[in-house]
């Protein structure tokens, strides 16, 4: 509790918190704070391209829905991409640097050198590629982000545990007869847990980012989902004269991403005192 | 000599990295098999006519097959021919690859010119106001949607104000083309008139794919320079009275930089890719466009080749920046 | 007598944290004569480092609060913001700096030619008109001038017993040894010929098999230029054999100054005594004075000793005043341990 009180008294970490707080509480009850829920499928072609007012806070699109109430259900998408994406790729990364960072021979090496090949292209590339052979879906978004996401996780993980390995409680741990598998969960991997929390606040922005690109470029779920990505390239033929339309989605991925950021951010200064650095 | 060891060892790795990409691609692409033949040949080509098209592919053979072919093939420079252009792959990628390149550039010089002065001012006046108006633009240069950003600043500048070209490389037909660098050919071939209209048209898009890595790049020399500020040999300096912009610009930057260097190789990738959404929005004729579009054509081999160019030039640069590395630091060579 | 070359006159400064202060320096006093060598000594944490520090105005600016006193320079406030260039202009010419830790006090990144040119280039006894209106970066070094400098650098090397000195200019600092970077960093003090150099523990992060050879090299060169030298140590062994004078502080305050045959044959302040029977026979380190500085948030008011000190008493709690304990032996203490008497005003200052 110490920790979460010294993040909140972090001006940027608490607002950080906040806005994820926002985006969490947003997606839940979207069906009931949204003005017009029934405007994510349903289309009022006479109200179209109405630009901001009481009755639409964000505006009307295309189809004459609720920009505002579709935004509010586009929330529920992106959460659902980066939680997911994240956790799986958490989950195949985690493993993979612990085993490698610990069986740095052959093992670690092989194990690396797979994950240097994932990095060896630019993350969206690999992503648009795995998406578009799988066809335009939230599902196939997640899988693709999930597939080009871990060796991040796998790459730091690994790095902690050949440093944490040489440690002597390790080799202590080792000396009384712990099996591999007992020191590496119960030894090694709590002493990770900081590195990978910072790397996963941080690593969800940067996922929140890349869904969109691919939901920009078509390759996300199709319509009429409000997915926000795509919202933004709907609007691209109506600007600059609807630009309510493009401005509101591309607003909530900034004020997102940059809660993640945020929170990333803070949750570095307090976790992990020799990660201060401006990386990311 | 040391250097030469290192490079070489680097090397080593380059060949199993690209084969590892390769087949990762190769893979990936092959998961749902869609029928190129049957694109090939058009809608009204009967089942014998697609029968015979795929067998002449070499797309009734095993997977594994048509992968040892393909690399065959790759060995040489082939890389097949794409669905769209109808023209080789490789040609076409190495056409565009240069309008990458050069917007890439574009944007790498304007993410240092803008990044690492601003970290450096920011680490030197912490906590002033100065510096907490940078810190939350650096946050929010990395909290943007980089395709959002590029409609929004064409919308304003060129629709709204018309100050700026809407989309394209050039106006016109461009500079007599040598290297496909159209600033480099239109310096070589003194047409003033080119050279100004092609940096026109790159502003938007290089400044929109900077942003990011110049936020990147301002947290990284902020937080390198802090850590040396307080280094003895910077307290030495001053101690000795040697001019204090000499000690920040010279002494500091240049260790501060250090870990910056490590970073340009990642923001190089970060702009590749970036550059793969901007191009599409300012129809930048590269790479990235050529990407889309071949996504758009399920143009398998295309979007495979394309994966493997970018590797080439990921890899590469991160080999460069490896060998700049030891330049810049000595104690890298110990 | 002549004029100091410096005088510390009641310094009192310290460091802002969070809602407290730490109040380093209490009214410091020190006095340094042209030409001679002054062991500045006391346990780790008396504020010797920071008293030097000051001088060289390389004290964190952030947290920086200076409550009174002063630092002069032969004429220059050291301390005062409206003299920044001239202190620049002093720092590096004419008083210069040899650094506790010869291993990280070099530029890593650049050749030790690179760093001994650039030092040259802005401090060499050889520069004319010594503000430039070019901007630093661009300012350039004029060739005629850099060929007499580097005559005199690999001159200075050889003084110093650096061999080869050409090969070990293009060295960077990593590939010498610490005994060899703290020969350079002599080196680097004495080229701009000064008039005072100022060494901070010069010795500690070196092998005790080489520190006497470094200390009697500092000596043997400053006294043979007639330098100056300011040496802080913890070290009363290395400070006998290489000082003039002695002056000693607690806490951050000046509580004795004496030539060194006076400093070790009559002790006067209770503390001096303390320090002096806590050496182990055969010189060396300092060892047990039972209990603990005072903390530097909360200090006593008055002599900051008083809190170890057996014959304190209530007079303790103000300052006592600097008398004589004998020519040039001052001493600020309420209960000495030698007969005193009050110094005259004049050499308030002067001792």
């Amino acid at each position: 509790m110490n920790a979460l009180k010294r993040l909140m008294s972090d001006r940027a970490a608490a607002l950080g918190a906040l806005l994820i707080f926002g985006l969490i509480v947003v997606a839940v009850l979207a069906p009931w704070i949204a003005p017009y829920p029934e405007d994510v499928t349903a289309f009022h072609l006479a109200d179209r391209l109405q630009p901001p007012s009481a009755e639409h806070l964000f505006g009307t699109d295309r189809m004459g829905a609720d920009v505002f109430s579709r935004l509010l259900f586009g929330a529920r998408i992106t959460i659902t991409i980066a939680v997911i994406a994240v956790g799986v790729a958490v989950a195949i990364g985690v493993p993979i640097g612990l085993i490698a960072g610990y069986y740095d021979g052959f093992t670690g090496g092989f194990l690396m050198r797979t994950s240097d090949i994932f990095l060896a292209v630019p993350q969206i590339v690999l992503a648009i590629a795995i998406a578009q052979t799988l066809g335009p879906s939230v599902e196939n978004v997640i899988l693709a982000l999930s597939v080009t996401y871990w060796p991040f996780w796998a790459r730091l993980v690994y790095a902690e545990t050949k440093s944490l390995k040489k440690q002597t409680f390790v080799e202590a741990a080792q000396a009384l007869g712990a099996s591999d598998w007992r020191v590496m969960v119960m030894h090694i991997l709590p002493n990770t847990a900081s590195a990978i929390i910072v790397r996963t606040s941080i690593g969800m922005g940067a996922t929140i980012l890349t869904a969109a690109a691919l939901g920009f470029l078509g390759l996300g779920a199709p319509p009429p989902t409000p997915e926000w990505g795509r919202t933004i390239s709907e609007a691209r033929e109506f600007l600059p004269d609807a630009w309510w339309y493009a401005a509101a989605p591309g607003l909530a991925i900034f004020l997102v991403v940059m809660g993640f950021n945020l929170l990333g951010d803070g949750l570095r200064d307090i976790l992990d005192p020799k990660l201060r650095k401006g990386s990311r | 000599m040391r250097r030469l060891e290192l490079v070489l060892s680097r090397l080593v790795w380059f060949i199993p990295t690209l084969f590892g990409l390769v087949f990762l691609v190769f893979f990936i692409s092959n998961v749902i098999p869609t029928d190129p033949a049957r694109i090939v040949a058009g809608e009204n080509a009967t089942e014998a006519q697609v029968q015979a098209l795929r067998a002449e592919m070499g797309l009734d053979q095993p997977l594994h097959v048509q992968f040892g072919r393909y690399i065959g093939d790759l060995a040489t420079g082939d890389m097949g021919r794409s669905l769209y252009t109808r023209r080789a792959i490789s040609d076409d990628l190495m056409h565009r690859l240069p309008a990458t390149l050069e917007l890439t550039f574009a944007a790498m010089i304007i993410a240092i010119g803008l990044g690492v002065p601003a970290g450096v001012i920011s680490a030197v006046r912490r906590n002033s106001l100065t510096d907490q108006v940078l810190r939350v633009l650096s946050v929010s240069g990395l909290a943007v949607a980089s395709f959002w950003l590029a409609m929004e600043l064409q919308m304003f500048f060129s629709t709204r104000l018309g100050w700026m070209p809407l989309n394209g490389r050039v106006s016109g037909w461009g500079p007599d083309e040598i290297t496909g660098f159209y600033v480099i050919d239109s310096i070589l071939s003194g047409d003033w008139e080119s050279l100004r209209d092609t940096l026109h048209h790159m502003i938007l898009p290089a400044f929109t794919l900077a942003l990011p890595a110049a936020a990147t790049l301002v947290r990284f020399t902020r937080a390198g320079v802090l850590e040396v500020i307080n280094s003895n040999y910077v307290t030495y300096e001053r101690a000795m009275g040697f001019p204090t912009p000499l000690i920040i610009w010279k002494y500091v930057l240049r260790n501060a930089l250090i870990s910056t260097v490590t970073q340009i190789g990642l923001i190089f990738g970060a702009l590749f890719a970036g550059a793969v959404v901007v191009e599409a929005v300012f129809d930048w004729p590269g790479l990235g466009t050529y990407a889309v579009q071949s996504i758009l054509q399920s143009d398998t081999k295309a979007i495979l080749g394309f994966s493997i160019i970018v590797g080439i030039v990921f890899i590469g640069v991160n080999l460069l920046v490896d060998i700049i590395h030891t330049f810049i630091d000595p104690r890298t060579l110990k | 007598m002549t004029e100091p070359l410096l005088t510390v006159d009641s310094l009192s400064l310290g460091f802002r944290g969070k809602g407290s202060f730490a109040h380093i320096l209490d009214g410091a006093n020190m006095v340094m004569r042209r030409g001679e060598i002054m062991g500045l000594v006391g346990e780790s944490g008396c504020g010797k480092t920071t008293l030097a520090s000051a001088i060289l105005g390389i004290l964190p600016r952030h947290s920086l609060e200076i409550r009174g006193g002063r630092i002069r320079f032969d004429g220059t406030d050291m301390l005062d913001p409206a003299q920044t260039a001239q202190q620049q202009a002093i720092r590096g010419r004419r008083v210069t700096f040899i650094p506790q830790d010869p291993f990280t006090s070099l530029n890593p990144v650049f050749t030790i030619g690179q760093q001994i040119d650039e030092l040259m280039k802005w401090k060499s006894p050889r520069r004319e008109g010594a503000s430039s209106r070019m901007p630093a970066l661009l300012t350039p070094y004029p060739r005629a001038r850099r060929k007499a400098d580097r005559e005199k650098v690999l001159e200075m090397l050889n003084l110093v017993q650096l061999p080869r000195p050409e090969q070990l200019l293009r060295k960077y600092p990593h590939e010498v040894s610490g005994g060899q970077r703290q020969r350079l960093m002599i080196a680097m003090a004495l080229l701009p010929e000064p008039d005072l150099i100022i060494a901070d523990e010069p010795t500690t992060a070196l092998d005790v098999t080489i520190q006497a050879q470094i200390l009697g090299l500092l000596r043997r060169l400053a006294n043979d230029r007639g330098v100056a030298v300011m040496l802080t140590t913890h070290d009363l062994g290395s400070a006998y054999e290489i000082c003039d004078r002695i002056t000693v502080m607690y806490a951050g305050q000046d509580v004795e100054a004496a030539p060194v045959s006076e400093f070790f044959n009559r002790p006067t302040h209770p503390y001096t005594a303390r320090l002096l029977a806590s050496l182990p026979e055969g010189g060396g380190g300092m060892t047990g004075i039972p209990g603990e500085l005072p903390s530097f948030y909360a200090p006593p008011p008055g002599c900051r000793f008083q809190t170890r000190c057996d014959r304190a008493t209530e007079a303790c709690r103000t300052r006592p005043t600097p008398d004589l304990a004998g020519p040039a032996h001052v001493v600020r203490c309420a209960h000495p341990l030698f007969p005193t008497q009050p110094a005259p005003a004049r050499q308030e200052i002067q001792a």
